[in-house]
């Protein structure tokens, strides 16, 4: 099976003035498709440069990253701005949302980019689609400023969704949301790989990482253990488990 | 197209406020275009209908030249042309429809006890058809009547309204104009105010030798008035009449003409110059108002992009390339600059008329005007979109996504 995702001593080095930040240092990682892969680490580890690079944000400054077979660092702006639009599907921790722009139009916008153009009533149907599937099917019309951070991050998730994406990639999605609400969100997650989408996602936390099928533990720019999960949660129970523990401290 | 187009309407209304005042530069600018443009083709078309009310294919020979020490019309200078000139020019030219002295006086005219210091001129029997002037009443008096120096005139509408009342026909009745009895045998049509703004129809027209026998006592002409078979025959006769008046002048070679030759032609262009000057200083500020206007937008466009950074980066994200978010801004700067032109075109229809109905200058709004002013706007949209837009389009995604 062809890799999603293959890097090969991908490094990273930022120059700041005469000061030069290795920021991933020569790292090895394939991605299956079908994977779901928790990616943890220390603050400055290198995890949100590597996963810009996999989104095609930024190119490598050694080694090299191929995308579904594609060597990226050999390509142009424009190429790596329409590999974002068609393969990648990108979720940011602080959801990232067009301000005064309703769900669904914030969920079109990568098709308004897409290249042949979709109609606009195509366009219309399938964001209502992704936002349907990640549970959102009866807030369209309502903007960033009306929506909970949950929702928000459902929208953003939706737009990710929007293009049938090779890959979602997540740089701490759960990062700004409290914890039954994040516990939500891997559910979405788990949906969609359970459906065959590869998911590649940033955390800190341990507990939002045992959602994934496996977990990439970095550090100083290197990857430090590579391992499957073994006691996998799973969403459904675990909201089934919060619900029941408050219920207990509502009746106590 | 549509999507873009909608988005930017969208940018445009969230900061109304701040659009309109960014517009204002190029609506004034606008509006002093439509208006500048619309003066100086107006005082054109009110130049060209009062040389077309002088007659067609005109010539005007006056005493004096004019390209020296640039006396108007010549007016200023001494009469210099003689009878026999006169006699000359008709018997010698070729080309030439009808010929007219002009002697001018300025006299009490009465009747009965009213009275009117009209203009009077001295004139052939030619001289109402060369001026294509038309009698409401009665009608010209004739070469006898010249060669006898008759006591008959004709009146303009003016002069018979002062002498006789409106709308009286005065054909029949005496006039007195130093005390000597003149026979109104011609009613004339109105004619209204000549090049220089002065009333036509204030006028009594009689024949010349009675005006120079009886009334000034002049013995040389001001001015002929001569009318050509056709438009290409004012070359020719021009020519024909200055080697003519040259000869009999006895102007020596390489001296100056002691008369000048005017065509219908060279006094529109003479009139209409002072118009293109005004139309040149109003494009002037026009232009400057646009410029400034453009620099507005550029300016707020500059602040639009720095604000938008991180949807820029959003953008950027899902996918847009470079050109789609420099098609945006540069959608955003153009619509900008269009309304601002639209609403200066509106501007310009509403004070153009206000200007004609206030100071009485006559305007005339063109269609050229209005594309042209459109078309301005939307370029200043582009010129001055540009560089924000770009600034725009070259954005580092994830700098752009990070900046707060
Ligand atoms: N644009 C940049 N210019 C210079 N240095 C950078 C830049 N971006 C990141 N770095 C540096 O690279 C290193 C890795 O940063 P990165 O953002 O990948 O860490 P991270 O693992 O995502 O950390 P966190 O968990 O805090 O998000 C850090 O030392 C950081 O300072
Ligand atoms: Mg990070």
């Amino acid at each position: 099976m062809q890799p999603v995702i293959q890097l090969t001593d991908f490094r990273k080095t930022y120059k700041s003035g005469e000061v030069e930040v290795h920021a991933v240092r020569g790292v090895n990682l394939t991605v299956l498709p079908g994977e779901f892969v928790a990616i943890m680490g220390a603050s400055g580890s290198g995890k949100s440069t590597m996963m810009n690079t996999i989104g095609c944000l930024d190119r490598p400054t050694g080694g090299s990253f191929l995308l579904d077979g594609v060597d990226v660092g050999s390509l142009n702006r424009n190429e790596r701005a329409d590999l974002r639009n068609r393969k990648l599907g990108f979720v940011f921790q602080g959801f990232n949302l067009l301000a005064r722009t309703t769900a669904a139009e914030n969920v079109e916008l990568p098709m308004l980019y897409s290249r042949p153009a979709l109609p606009t009533s195509e366009q219309r149907k399938r964001a209502l689609a992704a936002l349907t599937l990640v549970g959102l099917g009866q807030r369209t019309d309502h903007t960033p400023s009306q929506l909970s951070g949950g929702q928000q991050q459902r929208v953003a998730i939706a737009r990710a969704l929007v293009n049938e994406p090779k890959v979602l990639l997540a740089d701490e999605p759960t990062g700004n949301l409290d914890s039954r609400t994040s516990i939500e969100i891997m559910g979405i997650f788990q949906h969609l790989n359970d459906q065959g989408m590869t998911v590649i996602m940033v955390t800190h936390e341990l507990d939002v990482a045992r959602y994934c099928k496996r977990i990439v533990v970095m550090r100083d720019g290197q990857i430090r253990s590579d391992e499957p999960v073994t006691d996998r949660s799973l969403a459904p129970a675990e909201l089934a488990k919060l619900e029941a523990e408050q219920k207990a401290v509502q009746l106590a | 197209m549509f999507a873009i187009l909608k988005i930017a309407f969208r940018a445009i209304r969230r900061n109304l406020l701040r659009s309109f005042l960014t517009m204002l530069g190029i609506i004034v600018g606008i509006a002093a275009v439509i208006v500048g443009v619309s003066m100086g083709t107006g005082a054109k078309a009110e130049v060209d209908k009062r040389i077309a009310s002088m007659g067609n294919n005109l010539l005007m020979v006056m005493s004096g030249n004019m390209s020296r020490g640039g006396v108007r019309g010549g007016f200023g200078a001494a009469p210099n042309l003689s009878p026999s000139d006169y006699d000359a020019i008709r018997r010698e030219i070729t080309g030439v429809v009808g010929v007219s002295p002009e002697v001018r006086t300025r006299a009490q005219v009465t009747a009965g006890n009213q009275n009117s210091s009209s203009d009077i001129f001295g004139v052939s029997e030619a001289y109402a058809d060369i001026r294509s002037w038309e009698f409401a009443s009665g009608g010209n008096f004739s070469e006898a009547d010249v060669r006898n120096a008759s006591k008959v005139c004709l009146l303009g509408t003016t002069a018979a309204k002062t002498l006789f009342g409106e709308n009286v026909d005065p054909v029949g009745q005496v006039v007195r104009v130093k005390n000597a009895p003149f026979t109104v045998v011609g009613w004339l049509k109105p004619k209204g105010a000549n090049s220089f703004g002065s009333d036509q129809d204030d006028v009594v027209l009689v024949p010349y030798t009675s005006a120079m026998k009886r009334l000034s006592g002049d013995t040389l002409f001001r001015s002929f008035n001569i009318q050509v078979e056709g438009p290409d025959r004012l070359n020719s006769v021009t020519n024909d009449l200055a080697q003519l008046l040259r000869q009999r002048h006895k102007i020596a070679e390489g001296r100056d003409d002691d008369f000048s030759i005017r065509t219908q032609q060279e006094m529109s262009e003479f009139l209409n110059a002072n118009n293109r000057i005004m139309t040149i200083l109003i494009g002037f500020f026009a232009g400057i108002s646009l410029v400034v206007g453009g620099i507005g937008i550029m300016n707020i466009m500059l602040v639009s992009v720095t604000e938008r950074t991180r949807e820029i980066g959003i953008r950027l994200a899902v996918g847009a390339r470079g050109r789609d978010v420099l098609r945006q801004f540069l959608t955003e700067a153009v619509l900008l600059s269009v309304m601002g032109g639209i609403l200066g075109i509106a501007t310009g229809f509403w004070l153009a008329p206000l200007l004609t109905k206030f100071f009485e200058f006559p305007t005339l709004i063109s269609n050229t005007s209005v594309i042209l002013a459109f078309t301005v706007s939307a370029v200043i949209g582009v010129v001055f979109g540009f560089f924000p837009a770009l600034k725009a389009a070259n954005l580092d995604p994830i700098d752009a996504l990070r900046y707060e």
